[in-house]
Order: structure tokens, then C-alpha cells, then sequence
């Protein structure tokens, strides 16, 4: 197989030593085979669970960076450390947890989803992968070294700004391959608007991505260049922070969020027991929140095109009709786009009735954490908008901060739901039900607890980045429950991992997959989509056979008629002669 | 396991030309965006300070010379998918040859117009900007010729009913060469 192979065929992923199966079912690879190995369920494992300890490092970082802001006197950590764990904060939560989570659920769900058999250009997705990886063990290296932004070490400086590249690049490579996915690989059937939910909002987000990230790649080389040689046009160490800022703040932060939206929206039919209302509407409204695309191609607010920035004055309307559009594009159309898909989900949510009795909602553990985590990202992009809004002055306050780990921590939410619900599939049991309905209100008071205190000590006017402020207000109080809710959250992680991580290491150590695959059953959630037509845990190629789609929701097709394996059959069996 | 009816064997559904479009996409908003940089750093320049040093002169020979080379570039591209669809080995390997050899031919042209101007990397913020951009087209260039590499082999291979990465190629050249045009204009003409 050549490097421009774009699937895996059966026969070779089977027989792939990376991989080793029983009965066509993965079983106990080695850890040379998963390292090296370019099964999408791999590299996506791979992404989510590196993302879970970077979401550890950086709710550890939050805490202390809380705890260091808590009497405002900033005497807990040395002043010069101070720079090196903003950034690694600010940078973690959006490349190190952020984004590999939710490219990690697109990468593990979309092939499933799609009846495919692998992911578009597995190697690509598996180098793009170790980029990203090799970039943030750079990063690392830079900021324990005096580096960073405002760093001592210029060497470590430039190194930096250079794994910042490499991190973006290797994202970039794995959403090239997830939207190259969702355009190629659907089974049979599946024309466009069938895609299922989260697939479509994995298409729109790596779209998206591949849109900014390179923008904020090509910044990078020139601060490097300006960094090592120069120091003249971008403003040197400040420069850094002033011109790759954008990516970790504002409205561009709900493209990065949106497979969780896509996630909720997903679980819709599930838990209601019906088909989707207003299939098109929820489309177009995941599509209305990838329009943040929008904020990272321009780069907001750096740089001064025609509408000089995403930010509103309320007092001259008029005036900066220009700014109120722009507003209106960047910041409340993507708001507008989630308020879409729950009021959609609200519709069906409704109560109906079959065969005169009221369906009662099958309320699963998943769905719990995903409606916490919509919750919390709703409010951080409402927090994004008023953010924006330059009457209110709260640009360079901490209300940034809470309105970007609300997003972030909202999408974490959801990423933990996202492995709940496809943890059959990668290991053919169930992450145990009652643990993670507890842990559901632990993780959204955490990630409230985490944001909602800085969002009130914004109007207080506490600076952002800053250990030191006037503390004259309720800033003490504010700064501890962010503590809190930054320490809270690591233990809820940490919690999760606890209960995900037997499961995984019983799978591993398993030599008997049919035995494996009894836990969870082939479709334990009564789920509608693609996936949860193959066996628990998916075999190496996912399915056996290519299936058929007739409609958006397959798997109720065929319970709504039992004649309908019948006479679909029939007719691909036309379609093939 | 639910029992979905097996489907008909997938039509083909050119991943690898969808791929590369994507790729495609990518390579234009990375030049898109460092070119929009370029033009901002531009007009920041303060009054009475020159953007581009005194006694720096680009040699526009060679520049459009590239340009034209970059037009030549993706004819011979197109032939080789005119000839991978009748699968004419001696045409694709005369046109993925000179696609290659065309493709040397800038990052040479590039790499004299360094030589030739000999500005100093580290001098003026235009400097660092001026490689940045260039730089990072050139590395664009020398993915195009791996890429070419790699399409020859496979043809030249036999699998010459592989015709899907020549039209992949060409369609990665094109946008090059949309690119270059655009770098050309910016960087080198109006400066």
C-alpha cells in the first residue's frame, strides 16, 4: 500500500499485524501495533485519551493560576513562572484538550457512522496525529524552559511559536482527513442529507478548521521569522500573544466546539425514540455555527480590515453599521445556530404516542452529560457575545477567560458523553451507567464553577493574565470557586478515566473477543445510526459488509418494517445487476 | 447484530481528488492569510519610512519568468491527464518529467532571486516577511514535486487505471499556480 492509499482494504486491515483480531474483532494489540497502527478507532483513541491528560494538566494549571489570583497580592507562585503557566493554560485548553477531543470524537465516530470501512487517508490522519503530539511535547519543552510568550530563553521562545505551528499543522492534517471522510466514504445510500447528525457536524467543523488553522500557521512562520531575526514587525514578545491570541479566545471557539453540538443534536432521536424533526432546520443550524469560521480566517480582531474588528458599541449603532454586522456574522449567527438545534430538539422532545401509549424518553447516561455541556458552551458563547460588546469594557478582563473555559469545559462535558456513548464500540462494554449519571452534575457544576465566577469578576474589572489587581470586591470569593471549579473538574476527568479505563484495560488484556463483546450487545442504546449495525466492539473494518441507506435513520427503518431487510435487499440486489 | 442489507459494490467516489482539494484549500489559506499579513504590515508602514530597504531591487526577470513557468507547469499537467486517460505511459512519463523538471526550474528561479538580491533575513521587518512568504510558496512547490514523484511512480508502476491522482495532481498544480499568481502580484510586483 502506497502513502496516497486512501483506505484500508479488508483483506490487508484484517490481516494487518498492527491489529491483531480474533474472529475479525480487534483484540489485544501490541503496544508497537497502536502506536504505529492507522485504524481510525486507534488514532482516535489516541486523541481522546492524550486530550483527557492534557485536560488534567490544564484543570490542574487553572486551579493553581485561580489560587494564585485569589487575594490578588499574586505571593503564591514565582512572578517569573507566571508567564510560562498562563500560556501553557490559555494554549492547553484549546490545543491540548479542545481539539483532540473533538477531532478525536470525529476520527473514532464519523467511518461508523458512514458504514465505512476506514477513515480517508488513514496514514495522513495517523501522521497528523504524532505532528500534533511531537508539537505539544515541544510546547511543553519551550514553557518548563523559560519560554513562551515574555519567556527569558529566546531559543525556547522561537521554540514556541514554532511547536505552536506543528501542533496546528498535524490538526490540520487530521481534519483534511475527517472532511475528506464525510465528502467520500458514505456507504451506499447515504446521499447528503442522510448524513447522520454528528457527521455532518464533524464535515462543517473540519471544513472550518481547515480553513483557520492554516491562517494561524502562516502567522506563526512570520512571528517566528520576526521573533528570531527581527523583532520589528510583530512587536516581539508581545507580538506573539497580540497576533496567535485570537485562536484561544472570541467567537472562533465555537467552530471548535461545534462536533459537540453535533453530539447533542445526535442524541436526539435516540433518547426521544423518533426520527429527527426539522432534519434540514438542525442542519442549517450547525451550519449557522460553523459561520465562527469566519472569526478565525479574519483573525477578529487583529487585524484591521474593512470592519476594524468584531467589536460592537451598543451607544452609536448607527454609526458603525460596518462593526454591527460583522458582530452580527461572527459572534450571535453561530449563538443563533445552537439555539436552533435545541429548540429543534425541544420539538422533539414533544410526547407522542404510538400505538396509544405515550413514548416515555430514554433518558441515558450520555445524553445527561451532553445536555450540561450544550448548556455551558451556550452560555459562553452568549458570554463571547457580550464580550464583544465594547460598551461594557470587559475586553481584558478575566471575562474573557470565563467565557472561553465555559466553551471549552462545555465541550469537555460532551467529549466524556461522546465515549460513553461509543465505548461499545471500541471495547464491546459499557461504561457503567449509574457512575457517569453521578458524575453529570459533578462535571457541569465544575465547568459552571470554572467560569461563571470570572464572568461576574470581568464587571469587577479583574485583569486578564494577571496574578496581581485591585481586590476590593467580592474578587477573593470569585477567585476561589474558580478554584474550585478548575480542581473539581480535574478530579471529574480523573473520575471518568477511572471508570473508562478497566474496561479499556480488560479489553486489552482479553484474548476472547466474543466474550468481550457480550457486556454492551450490539446496540445498547437503541441507537438509529450506521454504527450500531456492527458488532460490539467494531471488527478491524467496521463491517463486514458494505450496508444500505435508505433513510436518515437506518436502524428504525428496519424496526418500523420488518419487511424492510427484505425488500431493500431486493432492490441493491437490482442495483448491483 | 442487526441485519442491514448487504449494498452494491460503493461507486467510486475520487477520494483521492477530494483529498487533494481539501489539501488544496488548506495551501490557499495559508498563502491567503500570510499574504493578507503582508499587505496589513504594508500599509502599517509609517509615513516616511520605507517598506522595502533602500538599494533592494527584486530582479523581475526571474520572478516572471516563474510566473511563466508556473502557466507552462500546468499545461503539462493537463497532459499527463490527457494521457493517463488513454493510457499512454511514454506521454505521462514526458509530461510528469517536464512537470518535475518545470518544478525545479522555480524553486532554482527562487533561489536566484535570493542570491541575487541579497538581503539580509535579519534586517528589516519586509526582509523576515519577504522569505516567510516566499518561503513557505517554495515549500508548497517541493510538496507539488513529491507529489508529482509520487504520481509517476504509481503510473509508471502500472496502475495506469489509477487516472484519478493525475487529475489530483493537476488540480494541485492549478491552484499553485492561482496561488503563485497572487504572490507574484503582491510580493513582487506592487512589493
Amino acid at each position: 500500500m502506497s502513502t496516497l492509499e486512501t483506505t484500508l482494504d479488508s483483506a490487508e486491515a484484517t490481516a494487518d499485524d498492527t491489529v491483531p483480531t480474533v474472529g475479525g474483532i480487534t483484540a489485544s494489540p501490541s503496544l508497537v501495533g497502536v502506536l504505529t497502527s492507522s485504524d481510525h478507532k486507534v488514532i482516535g483513541r489516541m486523541l481522546i485519551g492524550s486530550a483527557i491528560v492534557g485536560l488534567l494538566v490544564v484543570g490542574a494549571l487553572g486551579a493553581l493560576l485561580g489560587a494564585e489570583r485569589i487575594d490578588g497580592d499574586g505571593t503564591l507562585l514565582r512572578e517569573s513562572a507566571l508567564t510560562q503557566l498562563f500560556a501553557g493554560y490559555r494554549v492547553g485548553l484549546v490545543e491540548a484538550a479542545l481539539l483532540p477531543l473533538m477531532l478525536g470524537m470525529c476520527v473514532l465516530a464519523v467511518p461508523l457512522q458512514l458504514g465505512a470501512r476506514s477513515l480517508a487517508f488513514p496514514r495522513a490522519a495517523a501522521a497528523g496525529f504524532w505532528a500534533w503530539f511531537g508539537g505539544v511535547v515541544l510546547l511543553v519543552i519551550s514553557l518548563a524552559n523559560n519560554g513562551g510568550p515574555f519567556g527569558g530563553q529566546a531559543d525556547m521562545v522561537s521554540l514556541y511559536v514554532a511547536a505552536n505551528a506543528l501542533t496546528l499543522t498535524g490538526l490540520t492534517i487530521i481534519a483534511a482527513t475527517v472532511a475528506t471522510s464525510v465528502l467520500t466514504t458514505r456507504a451506499p445510500g447515504m446521499r447528503m442529507k442522510r448524513v447522520p447528525l454528528f457527521s455532518w457536524s464533524a464535515l462543517v467543523a473540519s471544513i472550518g478548521l481547515v480553513l483557520v488553522l492554516p491562517v494561524a500557521v502562516g502567522v506563526h512562520i512570520f512571528v517566528y521569522v520576526d521573533y528570531q531575526y527581527t523583532k520589528a514587525a510583530f512587536g516581539a514578545a508581545n507580538g506573539i500573544t497580540d497576533w496567535t491570541g485570537y485562536l484561544f479566545t472570541g467567537p472562533v471557539m465555537a467552530l471548535f466546539a461545534l462536533p459537540a453540538v453535533g453530539f447533542f443534536a445526535e442524541l436526539i432521536p435516540v433518547v426521544f425514540k423518533r426520527r429527527m424533526p426539522l432534519r434540514g432546520v438542525v442542519f442549517a443550524g450547525i451550519g449557522l455555527v460553523g459561520l465562527a469560521a469566519f472569526a478565525g480566517v479574519t483573525q477578529q480582531e487583529v487585524i484591521g480590515l474593512p470592519w476594524a474588528g468584531s467589536g460592537l458599541t451598543l451607544s452609536e449603532p448607527l454609526t458603525k453599521f460596518a462593526d454591527l454586522v460583522t458582530f452580527g456574522v461572527l459572534v450571535l449567527v453561530p449563538l443563533l445556530g445552537v439555539l436552533v438545534v435545541l429548540g429543534v430538539s425541544a420539538l422533539a422532545a414533544k410526547p407522542t404516542k404510538i400505538g396509544g401509549e405515550t413514548v416515555r424518553p430514554n433518558l441515558i447516561a450520555p445524553f445527561v452529560l451532553a445536555f450540561f455541556g450544550l448548556d455551558l458552551i451556550l452560555l459562553g458563547m452568549a458570554a463571547t457575545a457580550l464580550n464583544g460588546v465594547d460598551d461594557l469594557a470587559l475586553q481584558g478582563t478575566v471575562f474573557e477567560e470565563g467565557a472561553a473555559v465555559a466553551i471549552v469545559y462545555g465541550a469537555v462535558v460532551v467529549g466524556l458523553a461522546a465515549v460513553a456513548y461509543w465505548f461499545p464500540k471500541l471495547t464491546g462494554g459499557m461504561v457503567p451507567t449509574k457512575p457517569v449519571l453521578g458524575l453529570a452534575p459533578l462535571a457541569a457544576l465544575a465547568a459552571a464553577l470554572a467560569s461563571v465566577p470570572y464572568l461576574i469578576a470581568g464587571f469587577t474589572d479583574q485583569p486578564a493574565n494577571a496574578a496581581v489587581y485591585d481586590n476590593d470586591g467580592p474578587g477573593e470569593l470569585l477567585n476561589v470557586l474558580t478554584t474550585a471549579g478548575h480542581a473539581l473538574m480535574a478530579l471529574v476527568v480523573l473520575a471518568f478515566a477511572g471508570l473508562v479505563v478497566p474496561a479499556f484495560i480488560s479489553m486489552i488484556t482479553t484474548s476472547d473477543a466474543d466474550t468481550a463483546g457480550d457486556a454492551a450487545g450490539d446496540n445498547p442504546w437503541d441507537g438509529h445510526t450506521l454504527e450500531w449495525s456492527t458488532t460490539s466492539p467494531a471488527p478491524a473494518d467496521n463491517f463486514s459488509v458494505a450496508p444500505t441507506v435508505m433513510s436518515p435513520e437506518p436502524l428504525l427503518d428496519m424496526k418500523a418494517a420488518p419487511d424492510f431487510a427484505r425488500s431493500a435487499a431486493a432492490q441493491s440486489t437490482g442495483a448491483a445487476g | 447484530m442487526y441485519a442491514l442489507p448487504p449494498a452494491p459494490a460503493a461507486p467510486p467516489r475520487r477520494q483521492v481528488l477530494v483529498g487533494t482539494a481539501v489539501a488544496s484549500l488548506a495551501a490557499v489559506m495559508l498563502m491567503g492569510g500570510m499574504l493578507g499579513v503582508f499587505v496589513l504590515q504594508r500599509e502599517r508602514t509609517p509615513d516616511g519610512e520605507l517598506w522595502v530597504p533602500q538599494g533592494v531591487q527584486i530582479p523581475e526577470v526571474p520572478t516572471n519568468v516563474m510566473l511563466i513557468s508556473f502557466g507552462t507547469l500546468v499545461l503539462f499537467a493537463q497532459w499527463a491527464v490527457y494521457a493517463a486517460k488513454r493510457r499512454d505511459r511514454s506521454h505521462i512519463g514526458i509530461a510528469l518529467g517536464l512537470v518535475f523538471v518545470i518544478g525545479l526550474a522555480v524553486v532554482n528561479a527562487q533561489a536566484y532571486v535570493y542570491n541575487r538580491m541579497e538581503l539580509p533575513v535579519g534586517e528589516t521587518a519586509y526582509a523576515g516577511m519577504f522569505y516567510a512568504v516566499t518561503g513557505a510558496m517554495i515549500a508548497l512547490v517541493v510538496i507539488g514535486l513529491v507529489f508529482t514523484g509520487v504520481t509517476a511512480f504509481r503510473l509508471l508502476g502500472g496502475r495506469e487505471s489509477d487516472q484519478e491522482i493525475v487529475a489530483a495532481h493537476a488540480l494541485y498544480w492549478y491552484v499553485l499556480c492561482a496561488v503563485f499568481s497572487a504572490v507574484w502580484l503582491i510580493v513582487f510586483v506592487t512589493k
